[in-house]
């Protein structure tokens, strides 16, 4: 059996709330390969945050992962010490969040808080981990780092504090980078700088790539591989060409019927009807079902096998499995 | 050609801000913009943050007192004393579907409450008639109209927030960001909303996002902005397919494709830097600091809005 760098099996996380248990995540699988950019998307509250806290193992106090098994090269997490575990996330996987500003400390400089990350996660001591912290500025693009190591926080602008949250993931040369929604809160000129950056250094230093967004834009440019979300499960997955061109799951071609066509900008767009579901009481079956212009009787009742498209391309969804039934291609 | 129904004429929208223990130093959101939008069309605004699109939008419709220049609407002056009136006939429509609603207002409320600063009623029941035909529009359910903002999702409430600013029947809304906060599947239930509305009532929008897709895909013409002014402003298809500013090309190729194949074969032209603090602008065009085109009269003196053909107007002396 050959291993995968980062390997998700049947990944189950609740939150135990006085409301109620919330099951943000049923049954996420997928595998990481190295140099690999897997791209996360999927509607707001479908779990992919929690996705990535749960591989980081950093969920909030009323959250646990309650089934399934997360393999780092083969080695399974939940055995991690809590000293294995700190090593993990410093050294083999790191992560980058959405907002810069609240993930920096405002009363220490930024060259500090680089020190710190770079002391804890390497053998760098001193006089060789300032320069670590210089040579990290630098990877990511920031001009006159001799300067910017003595500022604060506040004085960069949000790009430049991305960048600089970049660079401390980097700090230890991690195999795996996990971005989640690195760009949102950033202009579309900055945000294209960031992704540029990412890409660079995805090459240079052969680290696979986690990328969480909800943009369809960014991830068509950025993913070899996408994993769509829904209700905390993976409707669809393959490679960007199939994801894009031969949807197969409602919601992704939903999805994709919503954004402006832009071979043909003056069409209308098709909403998919109805709101997001309530992760409190979640359906029986197919969890989209109730979004769905095609939903069948079998879609109230069972949560949907993923079939098989091509090798390239599986999907959660009755339809594609009746299509293959009448066609008698599939035993089901 | 028809006269235009809402004209700006040099806007500026100057703040006053605290610079150390002496005085203050006025910084300059909006500096000298001029626009028109014509009866029944959407102007997309578009421009990086703090670029004073916002500022646009609030300034125009009197919410704050510009620092000079003229808004015709109808070919009447809006001023202090008329805009109360005028407001029946320009509306706006907020970011923050969640902030801009009072919670504590019953969704028949916040409907009704241009209706009653306006008196565009006689009687309650004719009030109420009202009130429901609005919600339909938008498509909210009658029997949501006595439930609270704070029950409803995203969507719904950018709805509640569009009808209450349709509830005046006005001519003009400005757009402040209507779907930034929403998940995309429902941002197009809005987008369509806006198209239909516009249809149906031919009401004209200045239509302010930052997602230059959905803003090519719902304009008839787009203002480009940079540092309070407009740098280039023209015909939708003409902007996208034909720029000419230098940094409307590079705000255009960094804006993600939703396609594989197109944006692995595009280029991004990346622009160095950041955006200058607009307390402290560079001289002459604000721009030149990140632009790979600026020469020494860049420096000099600021280039003014010209004429390209077909009315694509450009402020740039190298393009
Ligand atoms: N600390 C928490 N307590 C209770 N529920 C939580 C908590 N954190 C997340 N959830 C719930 O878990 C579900 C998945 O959340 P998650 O943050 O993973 O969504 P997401 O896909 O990242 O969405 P977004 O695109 O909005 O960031 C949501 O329904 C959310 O409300
Ligand atoms: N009331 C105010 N007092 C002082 N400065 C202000 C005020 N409102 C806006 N500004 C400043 O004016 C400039 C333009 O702001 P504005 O909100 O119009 O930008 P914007 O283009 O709408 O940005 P965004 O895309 O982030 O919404 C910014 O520098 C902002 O800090
Ligand atoms: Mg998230
Ligand atoms: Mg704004």
């Amino acid at each position: 059996m050959s291993e995968y760098l980062l390997d998700v099996q049947d990944l189950h996380t609740s939150f135990f709330t006085d409301a109620g248990e919330v099951q943000a995540v049923n049954g996420v699988s997928f595998h990481l390969d190295p140099g690999e950019i897997l791209g996360i998307v999927g509607e707001s509250g479908s779990g992919k945050s929690v996705t990535a806290y749960s591989i980081m193992q950093i969920l909030a106090d009323t959250g646990r992962i309650v089934g399934g098994r997360i393999l780092y090269k083969g080695d399974d997490l939940s055995k991690f010490s809590e000293k294995q575990m700190q090593k993990f996330r410093g050294k083999s996987c790191s992560i980058i969040f959405q907002d810069p500003m609240t993930s920096l400390n405002p009363v220490f400089t930024i060259g500090s808080q680089l020190k710190e990350a770079v002391v804890l996660h390497t053998d760098k001591r001193g006089k060789e981990a300032d320069e670590r912290v210089i040579e990290l500025l630098e990877l990511v693009g920031i001009n006159e780092p001799q300067k910017r190591v003595k500022q604060y926080p506040f004085e960069h602008s949000g790009g430049m504090r991305q960048r600089v949250m970049i660079a401390m993931a980097l700090a230890c040369e991690p195999d795996i980078l996990i971005a989640d929604e690195p760009t949102t809160a950033l202009d579309v000129t900055i945000q294209a700088q960031i992704l540029e950056l990412i890409q660079e250094l995805q090459l240079k230093l052969g680290m696979a790539v986690i990328l969480v967004t909800h943009d369809l834009g960014v991830i068509a440019s950025m993913c070899d591989n996408v994993v769509v979300m829904y209700g905390g499960r993976i409707c669809e997955r393959g490679t960007a060409s199939e994801i894009f061109y031969h949807p197969k799951h409602e919601y992704t071609k939903g999805l994709l019927r919503s954004i402006p066509n832009v071979n043909n900008m003056k069409e209308r767009l098709v909403p998919i009807a109805g709101t997001p579901i309530n992760m409190l009481n979640l359906p029986k079956g197919c969890s989209f079902c109730a979004r769905c212009d095609n939903a069948m009787k079998i879609c109230l009742d069972r949560v949907p096998e993923e079939l098989e498209i091509n090798e390239n391309h599986k999907a959660s969804c009755w339809m594609n499995v009746k299509q293959a039934f009448e066609e008698g291609g599939a035993a089901v | 050609m028809s006269a235009p129904l809402v004209e700006v004429r040099n806007l500026k929208q100057y703040f006053p801000v605290k610079t150390g223990f002496f005085g203050t130093k006025p910084l300059k959101a909006v500096d000298d913009v001029s626009f028109y939008v014509n009866p029944g069309e959407t102007l997309g605004l578009v421009g990086e943050s703090g670029c004073g699109k916002t500022t646009v939008g609030r300034s125009l419709i009197h919410l704050y007192t510009p620092t000079s220049g003229e808004v015709y609407f109808n070919g009447e002056r809006v001023e202090k004393g008329n805009i109360k009136q005028m407001r029946r006939r320009m509306q706006m429509v907020f970011q923050d579907p969640y902030s801009s609603l009072d919670p504590r207002m019953t969704v028949e409320d916040i409907i009704g409450e241009p209706l009653d600063v306006h008196g565009l009623y006689k009687t309650k029941a004719e009030r109420r008639e009202r009130i429901l035909s609005l919600m339909e529009t938008v498509g909210l359910n009658a029997e949501h109209a006595r439930r609270y903002a704070h029950e409803f999702s995203g969507g719904q409430r950018q709805r509640i927030g569009i009808a209450r600013a349709l509830a005046a029947e006005p001519q003009f809304i400005v757009c402040d960001e209507p779907v930034s906060a929403l998940d995309v599947s429902i941002q197009a239930q809005v987008i369509n909303m806006f198209e239909e509305l516009q249809d149906k009532l031919g009401v004209a929008y200045l239509f302010i996002a930052h997602d230059l897709l959905v803003v090519h895909h719902i304009s008839d013409r787009i203002a480009v902005m940079y540092l309070g002014k407009i740098v280039e402003i023209a015909d939708a298809d003409d902007v996208n397919n034909n720029p000419m500013h230098p940094y409307t090309i590079s705000l255009l190729s960094a804006v993600p494709i939703p396609d594989p194949d197109i944006a692995r074969s595009r280029k991004r032209i990346l622009l160095e830097g950041d955006v200058p603090s607009p307390l402290n602008m560079p001289s002459g065009c604000a721009f030149r600091t990140r632009c790979r085109y600026a020469t020494e009269q860049c420096a000099q003196s600021c280039p003014s809005l010209t004429d390209r053909g077909n009315g694509h107007m450009v402020a740039c002396f190298n393009r």
